[in-house]
């Protein structure tokens, strides 16, 4: 039903949108790099995912797009 | 599907230079949201401070300012002067508007200049490297204050909505924090209210947003939104200080 | 207002300042420059214009700022002390290319020091005065209807060259009427592409800004802007020579101290002494043409200053020490009496023969 989509190499994987999504669907990659050389964020399962933005939302550096 | 949810568009789209985790960044987004909520980026001028958000002039579309330490109202004051019509906002850290810039401040707000204050309190002086700042606790930890801010040496923290609170000029005054999702939907609404309170030609509105310094707190990111609930809010207890057009009380 | 009507230096240089265009004014109280205030607190309301008395020299020269990123004419004025605090935001102005226009009517000091006419900033205003590389214009007058011309000229070259300019008086140039013609004006107006007036979504966002945290930046950014003083010095420069054909003591002062030395070097003269005068407009640039001239012609340089001898040191640069320069003073508020100027002439003549 909803989609979040990363923009992964502005991630620095603070890991505030894993804290803050309900459905604990969000990790930071393991054994994964972006350009900055964090391990960003992603989603394990997008079927699951509500759409409720609580991860965009305290996302500090706009990462994430939220579609419904 | 449609898009319930992305990068504003008042934000350009030059990497934030901020630390992971630092609130900064959504603190910027809730400005960013408000301009495009109330369409006037095309006539907003910001002002950024001295501080870690020094490099806010590179962040925001609309046109910006860089002040000196501290002045970030005064020049304010001389936009909004110049351009009455125009929207002007100051973007200022602790350091900035507590400490260097406190004079301006106080007579920006007795004035009640027309414009929208956003005022990051997060206890500390970021850019430098962790020292204490106006508003650290007492007893906090900082590079100069390595045994923990002692009150009869240094004094107290500035409780910079509650001492503005207390003079007649100033339209809005509110705290608010942005350690979680509730907060922060409460501070968008604060911060969209400060910019139309300008808009409305009603005067000085500030908003004090109650922001983490993972880096120099020496704390995870989450463990710092933690801190803020713990440390923080009870000694800066959120609410509205002031709104002339309500009235109303803390 | 073509007429000749008598005003004080203060009040000519701020009706001035209006018929340049200043709409904005923003000061903070100190003598001997409060008729300047005065006269903005009564005018600018009745014009549209905005006088707003600042809580603090810092805040008001911060004021001066944000007007001047919007691109509008805009001043302050003070006097010495105030004038320290406004160095900060004066260093801010100029690094970020931004023109404004500053007034000081200087006092004795240092520190506190008195509220009599003194000389004693020429180091800190021909000097930039803030920290960093930079210099602001530094105009000089010697009678009220200066006071007004320069004003206007400090307006005009401020907005041509992007940088702040100075009106450096005294407190007798300021207190002192004369008669003075205003009203046939035609100020500049420069496009300010750069003015941060709102992108109206029409281009890029303008940044008014002096940081650069790139040090191959900055270093190429005050390359340009010595580029452009370097026009200035070229093209900007002013003074006026006074009986320096046949002269063989040139006599060199500004402001107050040119008035005493003229009334000197006519005694002088009468007494078949051959003494001229320079008479620098500018402080920044410093004329120095002229002076390296003179240096080929004449035995000697008497700088007249209220002050330890600050200028003296422009002119020992300017003629290359090729003849000595010495140096007639009085300081801490103090003015050199003519006598005292034709006594120092006569004694340099003596030696000379």
């Amino acid at each position: 039903m909803a989609k979040i989509t990363f923009s992964t190499d502005l991630c620095k994987g603070c890991g505030l949108c894993v804290a803050a999504c309900p459905k604990g669907l969000i990790v930071l990659a393991k054994g994964k790099l972006n350009k900055k050389g964090h391990a960003p964020a992603e989603i394990t399962d997008q079927a699951a995912c509500i759409g409720c933005a609580f991860c965009a939302t305290m996302c500090p550096d706009c990462v994430i797009t939220v579609e419904k | 599907m449609k898009t319930v949810f992305q990068k504003p568009k008042a934000l350009t789209d030059a990497p934030l230079h901020y630390c992971p985790g630092c609130t900064h960044g959504i603190i910027h987004r809730l400005v960013a949201e408000a301009i495009d909520a109330l369409g006037i980026e095309g006539n907003t001028v910001g002002v950024a401070p001295v501080g870690c958000a020094v490099m806010a002039y590179d962040y925001f579309s609309c046109d910006m300012v860089e002040a000196a330490h501290g002045r970030a109202p005064a020049v304010a004051t001389g936009l909004k002067r110049a351009m009455p019509e125009n929207i002007i906002f100051t973007y200022q850290g602790d350091g900035d508007l507590a400490s260097i810039g406190m004079a301006e401040t106080v007579h920006a707000a007795t004035r009640n200049e027309n414009i929208t204050v956003i005022f990051v309190n997060n206890a500390i002086y970021g850019m430098t490297g962790g020292q204490m700042a106006p508003t650290s606790l007492p007893g906090q930890v900082t590079q100069t204050s390595p045994y923990g801010r002692d009150v009869k040496h240094c004094g107290y923290p500035v409780k910079v909505c509650e001492m503005l609170a207390q003079l007649e000029g100033p339209e809005y005054l509110a705290r608010v924090a942005v350690n979680n999702v509730k907060n922060v939907l409460s501070a968008k609404k604060a911060i969209q209210k400060a910019f139309e309170n300008q808009i409305a030609g009603k005067g000085f509105s500030l908003v004090e947003v109650i922001s983490a310094c993972p880096t120099n707190w020496g704390m995870t990111p989450q463990k710092a939104l933690e801190w803020i609930d713990e440390k923080m809010i009870p000694y800066y207890p959120l609410g509205v200080y002031k709104d002339r057009s309500k009235e109303a009380g803390v | 207002m073509a007429d000749k009507v008598l005003m004080k230096g203060n009040e000519a240089l701020a009706e001035a300042a209006i018929q340049a265009g200043c709409r904005h004014y923003f000061g903070y109280p100190i003598t001997p420059q409060t008729e300047v205030a005065a006269y903005m607190a009564k005018r600018m309301p009745k014009i549209g214009g905005c006088f707003l008395q600042a809580e603090s020299e810092i805040a008001a020269i911060n004021m001066v700022y944000g007007v001047a990123s919007a691109g509008k004419r805009v001043m302050t004025s003070s006097s010495s002390p105030g004038i320290s605090l406004k160095e900060e935001g004066i260093s801010y102005l100029a690094g970020a290319d931004l023109p404004a226009f500053i007034v000081n009517v200087q006092r004795g000091g240092p520190g506190l020091g008195g509220i009599q006419p003194s000389q004693s900033d020429y180091f800190q205003s021909t000097r930039g005065g803030g920290h960093g590389d930079y210099h602001i214009i530094v105009l000089a007058p010697s009678s009220v209807q200066e006071m007004a011309d320069l004003t206007v000229k400090g307006f005009d070259l401020a907005d041509e060259y992007r940088m702040p300019a100075m009106v450096l008086a005294d407190g007798t140039m300021g207190q002192m009427m004369e008669p003075v013609t205003m009203g046939s004006y035609q100020p500049k107006t420069v496009e300010k592409p750069w003015a941060v007036t709102g992108t109206r979504m029409q281009r890029p966002h303008n940044i008014v800004n002096s940081l650069y945290l790139n040090p191959e930046e900055l270093e190429r950014t005050n390359f340009e802007r010595y580029a452009r003083y370097a026009v200035i010095e070229q093209k900007e420069a002013m003074y006026e020579a006074f009986l320096m054909d046949d002269a063989d003591i040139c006599v060199t002062a500004f402001g107050i101290a040119s008035r005493v030395s003229r009334n000197a070097v006519l005694a002088a003269r009468a007494e078949g002494i051959k003494v001229g005068m320079l008479r620098p407009i500018t402080l920044w640039p410093f004329p120095k043409a002229p002076f390296a001239e003179a240096a080929d012609r004449v035995s000697a340089f008497i700088s007249v200053e209220l002050s330890m001898g600050q200028m003296i040191e422009d002119v020992e640069l300017a003629t290359r020490c090729k003849r000595p320069v010495y140096l007639c003073n009085r300081t801490g508020g103090m003015i050199p009496s003519p006598e005292q100027v034709l006594a120092k002439i006569k004694e340099i003549a003596g030696g000379l023969k």
